[in-house]
């Protein structure tokens, strides 16, 4: 009933209500679901309980303990709520982001209200671990990010991470400073940026090939040198020290917030730095404009003098830098040791986190952030042994990235000119 | 003749110096980092000899573990030197089929990144079929191909169907269904229908004896009739491609689809059967290699066998001919590889070194022009796939 009005009230939308339209009636239905599922047929009697401190901020609530089926019931009841409210101001034509804010926010706690019941979830641990685990996709999609938006397809973001967390921690270890291992991650990434930049803009190589094959470079250099020299001496090669985490004075100690954005290391903080820096660069300043035209429309861009391919390659290079110190993360960052292999994909899903957000700064960053928290959920609810398998909750990133793509919630639009080679005088 | 000569000169001759700078760069690698090698830094006679027995005797037991080998010769019969080539053609086996299912793909302008995905479904439908059933050896061999061919091409033709009727990127997509296959496998091997009785670790149980292919030289060498199944499913491919309407209409889209478009040619159609056919390639290649030569699905049943199939069309230009050797190339590169890193030190990621090299040198005519100094060097149609918007 709610789909046929929602259907017949479809044409005089425009493209992207009819989108909310659609995304707010899945959930609803999900809503509706859950409702019956966790909280209406649900007779188990058991408390479920949200931890919300981990040990040195203030503490407001240390914990919340919530009947399991009251809990479903009541959450699920918000998410019905919330994408209903969402669909009346779709109506009535008005932004309708809180009411899919909620709902989605409501049909979560729900669903964690249902899955740990009778156990304990550490939030504000979790919400932590999301953050780190979001640390090197952020890092990976910003690198994507500066490369596509130049018009230079970045598929070789697993490469870059990979090259970075190879050099720094060798690096870390032999010098037994975590420094230069954090100095050196940038420079291992700009290094094969530097290739894919010269064979894509001077050899004109087609760019998702060269990604790929630059991957199985660096997986084969790293997984080679791992086993000759990482294994065989690894008092000297492989044993580098990490940083440990920094507590931002006062705003570190605020509740849940602190913890999980403020007491971090220094990987974290550059994060937070070169995100704020490129998106006010991408859309405030000269460099900017001149970056988004030729990744857009190269050939206007040339004639009002941007050298395209200069520029490109300069943007290519710095994305480098920018995805090798995201390597960083995985050495010097957390364990200190270099693993083979240890980068395990997170350069594809950095890839999928800029799709999915739309080739900017913000939407990749969010994405980064929601594939992080899917992860982390993951982990967690395998921990407290939950009865989905979690091969399942590992594909998650996975499905919503090909939703993504087909646009199922909204047309996703890479720029223009994005891996299309640039040589003056050649009409495209 | 002698254009015949110049045609086959001029078109080897690319991957052949590609193939020469290749494994020139890793022997630096390899020489480099050895510590033998580092030690003698101060002396350089002695560094350069040591650091061409190095890399030598690394070389030749990669010959030797992939071609023939004098070692198991003796005493045995030459026949039985060449157990190493016959492990060169198993690997390669699967291999072949892989490749193909990447260079049909880019023959019609799609990049298939997903052939290990494709695999894996391969590989659970026939081993299922396999072990489950117990029937007369023809059929069930058959019925254990199919079901890997089916399996895959449904899951591959999905793809196909997604870039049809919504745009989605075939890249992205199949990069992201890898990840799903490879989890999927994980799972489907730790459920009751898959696990081996009084078994833990994730492995299905053997397929029966009737659903086995059968071995082409005896029971002293693993080789099976895989490897014809592969050559078939090659001429399969180039009959399909040059001698039907259907692969002349997947080329015209592979070659420009809004001309193919504007000539009455269904792009949507194209995509989504050319995709369901590299899914049954790619499938019959899981299948293969299950009912060939591993007989046990587990986790890593895959390898690299969808990666590998990538550098492998490229190598081949995605062209039938040229896969199956490329493939046999890498398989050879492969199997030698196992024997090196056990005979010398020398770890066998050296071979995702050259195989990637010889791919970008091969990407990169001009550089390769650049390097041997030749001017005309014949370079074929660059092979492209299409950015996120085509």
């Amino acid at each position: 009933m709610k789909s046929t009005l929602a259907k017949l009230s479809l044409k005089t939308l425009t493209a992207t209500q009819r989108r909310q339209t659609r995304l707010l009636i899945v959930l609803f239905i999900l809503s509706l679901v859950e409702l019956k599922a966790f909280g209406v047929s649900n007779h188990a009697h058991a408390k479920t309980t949200f931890g919300f401190t981990l040990g040195r901020e203030w503490v407001i609530i240390e914990k919340w303990m919530i009947d399991s089926r009251t809990g479903c019931f009541i959450f699920s009841s918000l998410a019905v709520l919330g994408s209903l409210v969402g669909l009346a101001r779709v109506r009535v034509k008005k932004g309708p982001g809180l009411g899919i804010g909620l709902a989605s926010f409501s049909l979560m706690m729900g669903f964690l209200c249902w899955a740990a019941a009778g156990k304990f979830i550490p939030i504000t641990g979790m919400l932590q671990g999301s953050l780190l685990l979001a640390v090197p996709l952020v890092f990976g999609s910003m690198s994507g990010l500066l490369c596509e938006r130049s018009g230079v397809i970045n598929i070789a973001i697993e490469g870059q991470l990979l090259a970075g967390a190879f050099a720094s921690g060798v690096v870390a270890s032999l010098t037994h400073k975590t420094t230069w291992g954090l100095l050196v991650a940038p420079l291992a990434g700009a290094l094969i940026s530097t290739l894919l930049a010269t064979f894509a803009i001077k050899f004109s190589v087609d760019q998702v090939i060269l990604g790929f094959v630059l991957n199985v470079l660096v997986i084969g250099l790293t997984n080679f040198l791992y086993k000759k020299l990482l294994i065989p001496y690894q008092s000297t090669w492989n044993s580098g020290p990490s940083f440990s985490h920094i507590e931002i004075p006062i705003i570190g100690k605020i509740p849940i917030i602190g913890p999980i954005f403020f007491n971090q290391t220094v990987i974290v903080y550059l994060m937070y730095i070169i995100v704020a820096t490129i998106t006010f660069s991408l859309f405030r300043t000269k460099w900017g404009l001149r970056t988004r035209a030729i990744g857009e429309h190269p050939s206007a861009a040339d004639s009002v003098g941007i050298d395209v391919n200069k520029l490109r390659f300069r943007n290519v290079v710095i994305a480098g830098l920018v995805s090798g110190l995201g390597g960083a993360y995985f050495t010097v960052g957390s364990v200190g040791t270099f693993g083979k292999e240890m980068t395990a994909g997170a350069g594809f899903i950095a890839l999928a986190a800029l799709i999915f957000g739309k080739w900017t700064p913000m939407g990749a960053l969010s994405a980064a952030l929601l594939f992080g928290f899917a992860d982390d959920l993951q982990g967690t609810l395998s921990i407290i042994g939950v009865s989905i398998p979690s091969e399942f909750m590992l594909m998650v990133p996975y499905i919503a990235t090909i939703i993504a793509v087909s646009g199922l919630v909204g047309r996703v639009r890479a720029p223009k000119a994005d891996g299309i080679h640039y040589s003056r005088g050649e009409s495209h | 003749m002698k254009k015949f000569l110049d045609r086959v000169l001029g078109t080897a001759l690319l991957p052949a110096l590609s193939f020469v700078m290749a494994f020139f760069i890793s022997g630096f690698v390899i020489a480099l980092s050895d510590s033998k090698v580092l030690k003698l830094i101060h002396s350089p006679g002695k560094f350069i000899t040591t650091a061409l027995s190095t890399v030598g005797n690394a070389y030749l037991a990669l010959f030797q573990g992939s071609i023939y080998d004098p070692n198991l010769a003796r005493g045995k019969g030459f026949l039985q030197g060449l157990y190493p080539l016959s492990e060169t053609i198993v690997t390669a086996t699967p291999l072949i089929l892989t490749g193909l299912a990447v260079a049909l793909a880019f023959q019609s302008g799609l990049f298939n990144i997903g052939a290990q995905g494709q695999f894996i479904f391969g590989a659970i439908s026939a081993s299922y079929v396999g072990f489950h059933f117990i029937m007369n050896p023809i059929l069930h061999v058959f019925l254990g191909l199919l079901a890997g061919v089916v399996a895959a091409a449904l899951w591959a033709g999905f793809v196909g169907l997604l870039k049809a009727r919504t745009g989605a990127h075939e890249v992205i997509v199949t990069i992201m269904m890898n990840y799903i296959a490879g989890f999927f496998i994980l799972w489907i091997l730790k459920t009751t229908a898959f696990l081996r009785p009084h078994r833990i670790d994730p492995i299905a149980p053997e397929v029966n004896i009737s659903a086995r292919l059968p071995h082409l030289a005896g029971a002293n060498f693993r080789l099976h009739a895989g490897i014809l199944i592969s050559l078939l499913a090659a001429y399969f491919v180039w009959w399909l491609l040059n001698r039907t309407t259907i692969g002349f209409r997947f080329r015209a889209v592979g070659a420009n689809a809004a001309a193919a478009k504007t000539a009455g040619i269904s792009v949507g159609a194209v995509t989504i059967s050319t995709m369901a056919l590299c899914g049954a390639l790619a499938g019959l290649g899981g299948a293969v290699h299950v009912l060939g030569s591993e007989y046990a699905l587990t986790a890593d049943i895959a390898g690299s066998f969808g990666f590998d199939a990538i550098t492998v069309a490229l190598l081949g230009r995605a062209k039938p001919l040229g896969t199956v050797f490329a493939a046999l190339l890498f398989g050879a590169l492969r199997t030698g590889g196992r024997t090196m890193q056990s005979n010398t030190t020398t770890p066998l990621d050296i071979v995702l070194v050259i195989q990637a090299l010889i791919v970008l040198f091969i990407a990169a005519p001009a550089l390769v022009r650049f390097v041997f100094r030749i001017k005309n060097l014949k370079t074929q149609d660059a092979m492209t796939s299409k950015g996120w918007n085509g």
